[in-house]
């Protein structure tokens, strides 16, 4: 970047009176970094980033923190800090004061934390001996916090499996509060969760949109026990994180490739496989070996986390795009979602990619044996005419049943998290146990995450995050407190207006922004 | 005996408004009334070109790959207890099934039929939604061109027999929506069960025929007012769509 095209963009943040403080410091610091040259690649891998066949989700130039970090924070508030100067918490307003201020210092690509803890596990002791009436006072107080001083929809929370006081009071704040944040996963397992607390979940995203909800069991299966859904619906090992995310558009390296599927899978595909890894690992060697982040941090320092659990994210997108366009060159008719040829083919891409991915060995990923995880990734608002992950395109979803046998057997692919969200009508509001169900359905059948919206409330989630349709109507004039309600407004907008959420879309990346 | 096939208008797999929770839906063809309010008179006839036969081996395998999902499977119609065999031999087969045996089998009718067909059909049945389109009989022979006496037999029945799930009232404003009538038939109805499940549905004239598409629908606050007076009747569990 030239000088004076840099000072223009600064002076643009500067005087943008659409930012608050805080959001023209981040964007500043994002330029800053932008000022810099990206880690070295090969010739090729910048050629493929440049046509964004791969997509570096413009993290920055010069990785310094990792992009997803999960402290420990059962350990946190059990043993103390040195760092913050803080004594293992005794009782509710401890643990709650001390979490919103360990928050403050846990970094991530977006300036704001990805992962507040499995909430209900950790205060669910605190709570013994709280009346229910104190416990709804404080926390409370605590949820109002989270929405002011994190004021971004990626800032997530854990909840589930098990039934309990915090768990349930957590879901009736966010249907009294109708808040962004927190970002909210239910864990969900078939044999502790009980049907009545997943039917308050279910109610609870009739009012809200929140929560999203994971199955627990193929998750520990993948991640071991100790796991969060973190920002929008990556799923990592507490006590680690994800350095990166890289992802590869499958729907730009079909439009690459000169023939069909076969030649794709065999030849295509594994080279833009390795152009992406390769990005990925200049991106990691940056953070780990050249920034020094985790040499430095308090958090490893206090073994809140560890680089041993930290792997990095292997991002797919444009599944659709890239079946249907192979499928033409095969002279064959059906759609994705639809067609059982069509559905073959699409395994037959998503499982090429996760051999491919699994036999690439990745530095400093210890945290996935060695390897990155993959990932559905849902869109940033940048993209255009590409559907997120896996996804079925919007507008051409099949009846709920076909839609869901279409995508379940990604799933178990995606260690790290697919985002499938599902449009339900109004007649879901007089059935709730119907939407349980198809919940519990889902999960039988080998669905990793379930997310579904109803169109009747003030939100419309974005990718995995939320944003408040009454905050999208005032942004021209007024800008927005949550950062990531900019970010949904490239989305809607790119995606032609305020119908359901687009499925192409976002995770949290300032700085493209910025730079308009 | 040959086993009995089953005459189908259509199936849903997954419904959400046939019954707790998401179930499969068999609709029945075929039915013993003739209500002026019907959604789906092509099922009223007792044969019909669009219908298709099934065997029960048939119905269940089509219920089986959906049965993750599902609280149970319905049948409806049409009306379904004219083919009373055919849904005993559907539910005997779904409840001894090692796969499906926890699947709940509930009837959507209109309660025209005789009692000796619910004392078939009450050991494999766990739940009835019973249609009452008057309280009046003379009101209920115009618009359902038959007698309410069987209809209200037949709650009686499934209420002593625990297998009252819930009673439909299809209101039609200037029709059957007086206070004093819906008063008069939550009095009925709570004198059979008094934690009775009442749905009240208002009348769309969406699908039915010429006689009925006059009748108006009824506005929000018809609605609230039908709620109203069904809540001061003494209704504890009442729906209103």
């Amino acid at each position: 970047m030239e000088a004076s095209e840099l000072q223009h963009l600064v002076r643009g943040v500067i005087e943008d009176p659409g930012l608050t403080y805080r959001q023209r410091v981040q964007r500043l610091a994002g330029l800053a970094e932008e000022s810099l040259d990206p880690p070295a690649v090969g010739e090729a891998c910048r050629e493929a980033l440049n046509k964004r066949v791969i997509c570096d989700m413009y993290e920055g130039h010069a990785p310094y923190r990792p992009r997803y970090v999960l402290p420990d924070y059962a350990r946190a508030l059990g043993r103390g800090s040195e760092h913050l100067e803080l004594p293992p918490a005794r009782d509710l307003d401890e643990a709650l004061a001390y979490l919103l201020i360990y928050y403050s210092a846990v970094p991530s690509i977006t300036g704001y934390p990805v992962y507040l803890g499995d909430l209900d596990t950790l205060l669910e002791p605190y709570a013994a001996g709280v009346s229910d009436a104190e416990l709804h006072r404080k926390l409370r107080l605590f949820w109002i916090s989270l929405d002011r001083m994190y004021p971004d929809a990626f800032t997530h929370a854990d909840l589930g499996p098990d039934d309990g006081r915090v768990v349930r009071m957590a879901l009736r704040l966010e249907r009294e509060l109708l808040q962004v944040v927190p970002n909210l996963t239910l864990r969900v397992d078939p044999r502790r969760t009980p049907d009545d607390l997943i039917r308050d979940a279910v109610e609870t995203v009739f009012a809200c949109g929140q929560p999203h909800l994971v199955n627990h069991p193929m998750m520990v299966g993948d991640l071991g026990e100790a796991y969060a859904a973190v920002s929008c619906y990556n799923s990592l090992r507490v006590g680690g994180g994800s350095h990166t995310l890289v992802r590869l558009n499958l729907k730009e390296a079909v439009l690459h490739h000169d023939g069909g599927a076969d030649s794709f899978l065999t030849e295509t595909l594994p080279h833009f496989v390795e152009l992406t890894a390769e990005l990925m690992e200049a991106r990691i060697r940056h953070l780990v070996e050249q920034s020094g982040y985790y040499d430095h941090a308090w958090l490893s320092h206090e073994g809140l986390i560890s680089l041993d659990r930290f792997s990095a994210m292997f991002g797919v997108f444009g599944l659709a795009e890239a079946v249907a366009l192979l499928m033409d060159r095969e002279g064959l008719e059906g759609r994705y979602g639809h067609d059982e040829a069509a559905n073959a083919l699409s395994y037959r891409i998503t499982e090429r990619v996760a051999g491919l991915v699994a036999a690439r060995p990745m530095p400093y990923c210890e945290g996935n044996g060695g390897r990155a995880f993959l990932h559905s990734q849902s869109g940033i608002d940048l993209d255009h005419d590409v559907t997120a992950g896996t996804r079925v395109p919007i507008g051409d979803e099949p009846a709920l049943p076909e839609h869901l046998r279409a995508i379940a057997p990604h799933h178990r692919l995606f260690a790290s998290g697919v985002s499938d969200v599902l449009a339900f009508d109004e007649t879901a509001r007089g059935n709730p146990q119907a939407v349980v169900d198809v919940v519990r359905g889902a999960f039988a059948i080998g669905m990793r995450d379930f997310t579904f919206n109803l169109d009747s409330n003030d939100f419309i989630r974005i990718t995995g995050y939320l944003v408040r349709k009454s905050d999208l109507a005032k942004i021209d004039a007024e800008g927005a407190r949550h950062g990531s309600t900019f970010l949904g407004a490239g989305a809607v907008e790119a995606s032609h207006g305020h119908h359901r959420a687009p499925k192409r879309v976002i995770s949290l990346e300032s700085s493209p922004r910025a730079a308009r | 005996m040959s086993p009995p096939l089953g005459l189908l208008a259509d199936v849903v797999p997954f419904s959400w408004v046939d019954g707790p929770g998401n179930r499969f839906v068999a609709f029945f063809q075929g039915c013993s009334f003739d209500c002026l309010a019907c959604h789906n008179p092509h099922t009223i006839p007792l044969a019909s070109v669009h219908a298709r036969q099934v065997t029960v081996e048939g119905l269940v395998d089509e219920v089986r790959p959906h049965a993750p999902f599902l609280s149970g499977v319905t049948v409806s119609g049409g009306e379904a207890t004219l083919q009373a065999d055919f849904v005993r031999a559907f539910f005997t087969a779904i409840k001894g099934d090692p796969g499906l045996g926890r699947l709940t089998t509930f009837v959507d009718t209109n309660g025209g039929c005789a009692p000796e067909v619910w004392d078939a059909l009450v050991p494999v049945m766990d739940g009835a939604m019973v249609d009452l389109k008057a309280l009046d009989p003379v009101l209920h022979q115009r618009v359902a061109g038959a007698s309410n006496e069987p209809v209200l037999a037949s709650i009686r029945q499934l209420a002593a027999a625990g297998r009252l799930y819930e009673v439909r009232l299809l209101v039609v404003p200037g029709v059957n929506d007086s206070p004093g009538q819906l008063a008069a038939t939550a009095e009925w109805l709570l004198a059979v069960d008094p934690g009775l499940r009442v749905k009240v549905i208002g009348f769309r004239p969406h699908g039915v025929r010429a006689a009925a598409r006059e009748w108006p629908e009824p506005t929000e606050g018809q609605r609230t007012a039908y709620r109203a007076a069904l809540t001061a009747a003494g209704v504890r569990e009442l729906v209103v769509v």
